[in-house]
């Protein structure tokens, strides 16, 4: 009490900013401020959040609310200045805990173990009392073997009416808890490293553009340093379904006009080069898709000649063997016949791309009807040729996520970090016993005292095996 | 036979394990004990097995490789595996402390999950996966993240225990928070199942709950049922509130002393613990970054995940602050497992964002 009076301001903030209670108030605070972040959409457009405001409060309230929310900085609470201020605030309480706390801890662990008296043995958390016959020296190996069998390399102590063991095991693992404060530490680290000198942004390119710029979050241009070009981009769906299976970019980058890497890059496995990484994020279409596009076929002849064509809207080809010519007139992206057979497009994604073709023989019209790219039988002619419709290219984009983040490596290494701190925080323990032998009366007293700085009673059941293990040698 | 005969039986097993356990508090026979353990057993056998069925059937079916193909990937897929880590920790759990009561209280939590799979139209077919969803991260991901969940689980339901054991005056904070914990608890299965039962037989099965909670009672369009549900759950709170003790005497007649609810429910949250932050939040992280190129962007579930995360970190700190030992911090542990809850069913039914997986 006399102490507390002494201690300066400077000393009761230092203590402060130590303390666990400061640790709890932060963890509620940003738990709690965290709760509303995602509530409120961040970033969003206005309209969204007062339209969730009002269906949790009222729609009249809603707009005021949404201008004391927005000036306390909830609409991008994360990059606010006062969450920041909390991050600084959780760093320093961790810096400083460490600091107060380590070099206590530390000795703990370096202090050399000493024999204790007999009182002290039994103000342990765990202690055991037996008694032996026979005297000390005689049974001196009974309990050396009874120490052996749970695993502890002991020290010994020759002392007035007997002999002392004691031992500790784990005694490192007490720094486990400050292994993982620092790798917090290191992470945090890592993530400004991140938002320093890493960037985030977007890029969309259609197939056969080459591009060497993309556009940051902040609507910037920016440039790559080497130029990226896409060279196709697939979506696969599963069986005849518009369920997506896989969507694949395959992508070339071209340094100084030469091509140095090419890569099909699919969700979960993007491209690096020189730092900055590509991921497959979204695609669609370019808005001039009809004038632009190339479509792909095959076209058989009934004997089994085959061509390979690449044709725009509008042009014309031939069969093999045949005086058939083919025109293409129409495309859609996702075709769909009613039960009346009506035609029409249902989506604006190539999910059921079809061309639309009018056949002639001789310059007499023969017959014209879709043909889709995920339905082979509609690739029959009723002469026995097929035109095969493969591929469409020049019509999509693809949208890839352009990400340089130079703290990712310090990021992981501080999450190995924390992994090892919190093994060893939780399943590792400092723990030490003491085996006392007491001669009196030509038997000997063995007095236990142990304790662990976690999971006790595990510790109890192996001291107990101890007792157990020296009651049976007593009896046989 | 194929994967869904097992979880047939494993559900009904596990039915029956709950009604053997309860049975076993009210009669404490050792047979009906030993009986009540052998079923989940049982049980158990037979869920495992078919999780390993329907692990083949997934392979088979998409030709990506075991390891990739692990049936984890929507919601039934997961409480199917939360039911089966749930059942292993409590078995651990009764061999450890050779104490079969905890299973009345971990067993009806396992038949609810069933329960809620059976009623509310979960889909139970295998679906083939989404772009996002082809990765290596996603087993060890998921597993650790819900072993993690089955963990903070049983801290929950011993804390509760713990709190309804500790707490002796109705005007007391502790209690105060445990009846309405458990009240809540209550009414809100109450009126789900009210919802299931009545849409169910109304609605199309396959249309999921998302948009249909609580409209046969908070929610309902009529003014009327909506102030009787309330009144209803009022009354509901007030009684459980008012006869809470009831439920103390029936736990203590089962030979659990408060200590040892305290040590299982720290154990559990110090196991929990570790496996949810390098599993669920590091692996996350991880995989977020090969998807989507941000280890973190403050997603919904992300941030939920990172709530749990603090409010258990709080748990582990606050046991070390004077005054903080007993009766708060088991507060703090049942706290826990309701941003669990949120974070694993809430997140994906009230908000939006990238992680929406789960609500299929």
């Amino acid at each position: 009490m006399e102490q507390e009076k002494n201690k300066t301001y400077a000393d009761k903030l230092w203590d402060f900013l130590a303390s666990v209670r400061l640790a709890i108030i932060i963890f509620a605070l940003i738990s709690l401020t965290s709760i509303v972040g995602t509530i409120l959409e961040q970033r969003a457009e206005p309209a969204k959040n007062i339209q969730v405001l009002s269906r949790l409060f009222s729609e009249s309230l809603a707009p005021s609310l949404y201008t004391v929310f927005d000036n306390l900085g909830f609409m991008d609470m994360y990059n606010s200045w006062w969450f920041t201020a909390l991050l600084i605030l959780f760093s320093v309480n961790l810096i400083v805990c460490s600091l107060e706390r380590l070099p206590k801890i530390w000795k703990l662990i370096k202090d050399p173990m000493v024999p204790m008296s007999e009182e002290r043995l039994k103000k342990f958390s765990i202690n055991r009392e037996i008694v032996l016959k026979g005297k000390p020296d005689t049974i001196k190996n009974t309990v050396t073997d009874a120490i052996k069998t749970a695993r502890f390399n002991y020290s010994e102590a020759q002392e007035e009416k007997g002999y002392q063991f004691y031992s500790q095991k784990g005694n490192y693992s007490r720094i486990g808890v400050y292994v993982t404060h620092f790798s917090i530490l290191i992470i945090l680290v890592g993530a400004i490293i991140g938002v320093r000198l890493g960037f985030k942004g977007f890029l969309n390119l259609p197939e056969g553009d080459v591009s060497n710029a993309f556009i940051s979050n902040s609507d910037k241009e920016i440039p790559l340093g080497f130029d990226i070009r896409c060279d196709n981009f697939n979506v696969d769906f599963y069986g005849g379904s518009d369920m997506p299976k896989e969507y694949r970019s395959r992508l070339t980058i071209l340094k100084n006009g030469r091509e140095v890497l090419t890569k099909s890059i699919v969700v979960n496995d993007p491209l690096t080069y020189e730092g900055i990484t590509f991921y497959q994020a979204s695609f669609g279409m370019m808005p001039d898709a009809a004038t632009r596009a190339v479509f792909k076929f095959n076209v058989i002849s009934a004997g089994g000649n085959k061509a390979t064509l690449n044709l725009k809207l509008g042009d014309t080809f031939q069969i093999p063997d045949t005086n058939i010519s083919g025109k293409v007139l129409d495309f859609s992206p996702a075709l769909r016949i009613d039960e009346n057979g009506q035609a029409s497009t249902y989506s604006n994604q190539m999910t059921n791309p079809a061309v639309f073709i009018d056949l002639s023989e001789s310059g007499a019209h023969k017959v014209s009807g879709w043909i889709l790219k995920r339905h082979p039988e509609t690739w029959q002619l009723p002469g026995g040729q097929r035109v095969e419709f493969i591929d469409t290219w020049g019509i999509q984009y693809t949208g890839l996520q352009v990400r340089k983040d130079p703290g990712v490596w310090v990021v992981y290494f501080g999450c190995i970090t924390m992994s090892i701190g919190l093994f060893i925080a939780f399943f590792m323990s400092h723990r030490r016993i003491w085996v006392k032998m007491v001669e009196e009366k030509n038997n000997t007293r063995v007095i236990i005292g142990a304790t662990s700085n976690k999971n006790r009673t595990a510790f109890e059941r192996t001291i107990d095996k101890i007792v157990s293990v020296l009651n049976k040698k007593q009896e046989g | 036979m194929n994967s869904s005969f097992f979880f047939g039986l494993s559900t009904m097993a596990y039915i029956l394990a709950m009604i053997t356990y309860i049975t076993y508090i009210a009669f404490r026979k050792n047979q009906i004990g030993i009986m009540a353990t052998t079923i989940t057993i049982m049980g158990f056998v037979s869920q495992t097995f078919a999780i390993f069925m329907r692990w083949k059937e997934f392979s088979d079916l998409s030709g990506m490789g075991f390891l990739r193909s692990v049936p984890l990937t929507n919601l039934y897929e997961s409480l199917i595996f939360f039911v089966w880590c749930l059942i292993l920790g409590y078995l651990i759990i009764e061999f450890r402390f050779k104490n079969r009561s905890f299973g009345a209280f971990i067993t009806p939590i396992a038949g609810l999950v069933l329960a809620f799979i059976d009623l509310s139209g979960v889909s139970k077919e295998i679906q083939p996966l989404v772009p996002a969803l082809k990765s290596n991260w996603l087993l060890a991901h998921v597993t650790m993240s819900f072993i993690a969940y089955a963990a903070f689980s049983v801290s929950f339901s011993t804390g509760l225990m713990y709190l309804i054991m500790k707490s002796e005056q109705r005007n007391e904070l502790s209690y105060l928070f445990w009846t309405i914990t458990f009240g809540v608890f209550v009414i809100l299965f109450v009126t789900m199942g009210i919802d299931f039962l009545s849409f169910k037989v109304a609605v199309r099965p396959e249309v999921f709950i998302k948009s249909y909670l609580f409209k046969t009672s908070f929610l309902n369009p009529s003014a009327g049922i909506k102030i009787l549900s309330w009144t209803a759950a009022f009354i509901a709170l007030f009684i459980i509130w008012r006869y809470g003790h009831i439920l103390k005497t029936v736990i203590e007649k089962f030979n659990v002393t408060a200590d040892m609810l305290d040590e299982i429910t720290y154990k559990s949250i110090a196991i929990g613990f570790p496996i949810f932050t390098l599993g669920g939040l590091i692996f996350g992280a991880i995989w977020a970054n090969q998807a989507w190129g941000v280890y973190w962007s403050w997603d919904p579930k992300e941030t939920w995940s990172l709530i749990t995360w603090f409010i258990y970190a709080f748990y582990l700190h606050s046991r070390m602050m004077r005054g903080w030992r007993g009766k708060k911090v088991a507060m703090v542990a049942v706290i826990g497992f309701m941003a669990v809850i949120f974070t694993y069913l809430g997140v994906n039914l009230l908000l939006s964002g990238l992680h929406a997986y789960g609500s299929q």
